[in-house]
């Protein structure tokens, strides 16, 4: 944890960890755990049971057309099915698959570069690139930015694979315009990994290492030159965030003709050392942590994530996701503890927020449960969720999670209204 | 899925800067130590007794309201301590001791928590028991009568009482590095210039004050005594005189940045404390009271809901029918 410095009168500079570890691999594990979101009309998972035998990067859906799949990332069989509910109640299907000792793949995967097999094959890539914008009519997308800095503090697993896989980066940025018609592609990464990012042959922008300058909202105003407004995603304004891990996995599976199973994730331990390692999806993260020496006691935190915008779990039995860029473990005498004290008007949170919004006066409304005029008033939606309000608070008030619950509450009141038109 | 550990789930961030209120409240405490002091070497034991009582009694306000509203304990917080200490740096050390219960009464239960208790008074609770004590009592805060048996080796009279009684011309006895040096009758923590303005410089350095409020009042004071001075030097005393005479420095590094009634966005602190610094030599000149910085930061803390109005658009806002 980065304390206040000495000389406070300076705004505190959380700067991101520039020097990527080297990528260690990890062995197959004996399971994985996938989790597959469950099609909104809660159809359970009728094309799949316990028992059923699985290739490595073979597509598991609920049902042949179902949108939602994941991606086996071993040889197998399903060994357990059971419900999961997410942290905002999004629902899931756990499926466990036992894996065998050798990989078979799976030969479903064709090597056509198009859109299609992109939202087929591609959304359960690590990095969980989002290609159903390309499929919104309402959206042009001209412009991908590909993300080479980790949006959080402590994590460099995007900075590896620009460090070490530019070559398949390159392929994977060829295989991105034919599959998306994307005229201007970029690629963002910090002052050190320009030499390699200039080898991918992407426009090369550089951000700086001060935390939260490589947030997609930050590289908007910052690189681009575009400001997002209130409310709106990076894809409303015609541009597509891509990690750069998702790239380099789109040009290895064009190249080879394999779908890339594996995740890089930095591993940070209590005393704040980081490993990188590279497991299939799905690992469960105590197979993980135990691979790099990480302690994991009773009352500790498990942050999937950084420490600034991660979500601390329940449990290490869960599985590696594939846009799980870190896993930090807190000893619980290093963790933040939050108070309910007052706001005392301190003006630290309105110093640093980067998007200038009053936050000392929005906390107010959102703790007397007045989103809509938060929202109205006092630029709830322009928050762009970096966290620092919350990290600067000498009331410490959980100013973020009152944020993230206003625009919660926000979007269940916008749904009820649509549905009663 | 069941887990053999059982971990602690919150929200993000996971990381704090580590600061406190109470952390906060300890350095403004620091950072008062050497005007107190000063104060307790020049007039001694009764000096003591006043800013311990004053603490004392503020941080006993603070638990018996807490405990009558079965409220949790906020004395920790160290937030009534301070109000007690710098309640007790404005007053003379002759208070009485019914002064100085009741004005701490009056600047814990009326100033703070009947408005909510800390970050929601909307004035300066010191100020708000001192302007109080002040028009009840005008005798006590007299310090002409108040300091009269005392001969500190110095001229013993106050000041700012003079410059309104007799002119400018009275006030040549004193010398500006008197009046800097703490050697001025005053009030006990308020008349040392140079240890309130290291406590101020520390807070400011150390980020817990907002020095864009301190800096604007003391260039108010200075601009606007200036202006005075040049228009009728006969009339009017200069700004340095005004500077390090009163309340004015304490006032201006402990009294109008207080968190909750001042302004938190740029423009705002720096129209605050210019006002603020205006309106103290305003009411010094052609006002009826002898020093001003009392109701000059009441009033503009009246005003600091409009001016936090006055902020930058936030960064993806949009305006509509603009």
């Amino acid at each position: 944890m980065i304390k206040k410095s000495f000389i406070g009168l300076v705004k505190p500079r959380l700067q991101y960890n520039l020097i990527p570890d080297q990528i260690r691999d990890l062995p197959v594990p004996s399971k994985v755990i996938l989790l597959l979101k469950e099609p909104e009309n809660g159809g359970r998972a009728s094309a799949l049971k316990v028992g059923d035998a699985v290739k490595t990067g073979q597509r598991l859906s609920a049902a042949p057309d179902s949108d939602e799949y994941v991606i086996s990332s071993v040889t197998g069989t399903i060994s357990a099915m059971a419900p999961h509910v997410g942290t905002l109640g999004q629902r899931y299907t756990a499926i466990t698959i036992d894996a065998g000792s050798q990989d078979e793949w799976d030969d479903s995967f064709n090597k056509t570069p198009t859109l299609d097999t992109g939202l087929k094959f591609f959304e359960y890539a690590p990095g969980s690139p989002s290609f159903k914008a390309f499929a919104d009519p309402e959206n042009t997308l001209r412009t991908i930015v590909i993300a080479g800095m980790d949006q959080d503090l402590l994590l460099t697993a995007n900075q590896c694979v620009v460090q070490n896989e530019a070559a398949g980066i390159k392929s994977g940025i060829d295989a991105l315009k034919q599959m998306t018609g994307a005229d201007r592609i970029l690629i963002a990464v910090p002052e050190n990994l320009v030499q390699q990012a200039n080898t991918t042959g992407a426009e090369v922008k550089v951000v700086r290492a001060t935390y939260p300058n490589s947030l997609p909202h930050m590289i908007m105003k910052d690189v681009i030159g575009r400001v997002v407004s209130a409310g709106d995603t990076v894809e409303d304004e015609g541009v597509f965030f891509i990690n750069a891990e998702a790239v380099a996995a789109l040009g290895t599976a064009f190249e080879t003709g394999r779908l890339c199973v594996t995740k890089v994730v930095t591993v940070a331990g209590k005393d704040g050392s980081t490993t990188n390692v590279r497991a299939r999806i799905g690992t469960p993260i105590k197979d993980v942590l135990q691979a790099c020496n990480v302690s994991l006691n009773d009352r500790d935190r498990l942050i999937l994530g950084g420490p600034m915008r991660g979500a601390a779990t329940y449990s290490e039995d869960l599985g590696l996701e594939p846009d799980t860029d870190g896993i930090v473990v807190q000893d619980d005498a290093d963790s933040a503890q939050t108070t309910d004290y007052p706001c005392i008007n301190c003006g630290e949170c309105i110093r640093i927020c980067p998007v200038k919004i009053p936050v000392n006066m929005l906390v107010r409304f959102l703790e007397a449960r007045l989103y809509e005029d938060a929202a109205a008033m006092y630029d709830l939606h322009c928050c762009i969720e970096c966290g620092l309000c919350s990290y600067v608070c000498v009331s410490r008030i959980p100013i973020f999670q009152y944020i993230k619950l206003g625009k919660y509450e926000l979007s269940l009141i916008e749904t009820a209204e649509a549905a009663n038109e | 899925m069941s887990s053999q550990k059982k971990l602690v789930v919150a929200h993000a961030p996971y990381w704090h800067d580590g600061s406190k209120i109470s952390t906060k409240n300890y350095h403004i405490m620091i950072a008062a130590l050497p005007a107190v002091l000063m104060g307790i070497s020049q007039y001694g034991a009764p000096a003591l007794g006043v800013i311990a009582f004053a603490m004392a009694c503020a941080m006993i306000w603070e638990v018996v309201w807490n405990l009558i509203l079965k409220k949790p304990a906020s004395v920790g917080d160290g937030s009534a301590a301070v109000t007690g200490l710098l309640l007790g740096m404005l007053m003379p050390a002759t208070a009485p001791w019914w002064v100085i219960a009741l004005g701490t009464l009056i600047a814990i239960i009326v100033a703070k928590q009947i408005f909510g208790g800390i970050g929601f008074n909307p004035l300066n609770p010191p100020l708000l028991a001192l302007a109080m004590l002040v028009i009840s009592f005008t005798g006590i805060f007299d310090f002409n009568e108040s300091l009269r048996h005392y001969d500190l080796g110095f001229v013993m009279t106050y000041p700012l009482a003079d410059l309104k009684a007799f002119g400018p011309d009275a006030i040549s006895k004193f010398g500006l590095g008197d009046l800097f040096m703490g050697r001025q009758a005053g009030a006990i923590g308020s008349t040392f210039g140079l240890g309130l303005i290291v406590g101020g410089l520390y807070l400011m350095l150390r980020g817990h004050m907002r020095w864009e409020i301190s800096l604007s009042f003391l260039a108010g004071v200075f601009i606007t005594a200036l202006l005075f001075n040049l228009s009728d030097s006969a009339k009017y005393a200069g700004p340095l005189f005004h500077l390090f005479t009163g309340y004015t420095l304490i006032a201006a590094f402990f009294l109008v940045p207080e968190d909750s009634s001042s302004p938190a966005n740029f423009i705002p602190m720096l129209i605050f404390g210019a006002m603020a610094g205006m309106m103290t030599v305003l009411i010094r000149n052609i006002g009826a009271y002898v020093d001003g910085v009392v109701f000059a930061v009441l009033l503009m803390n009246l005003c600091n809901p409009l001016l936090d109005k006055i902020r930058p658009k936030a960064i993806g806002k949009v305006v509509e029918n603009a």
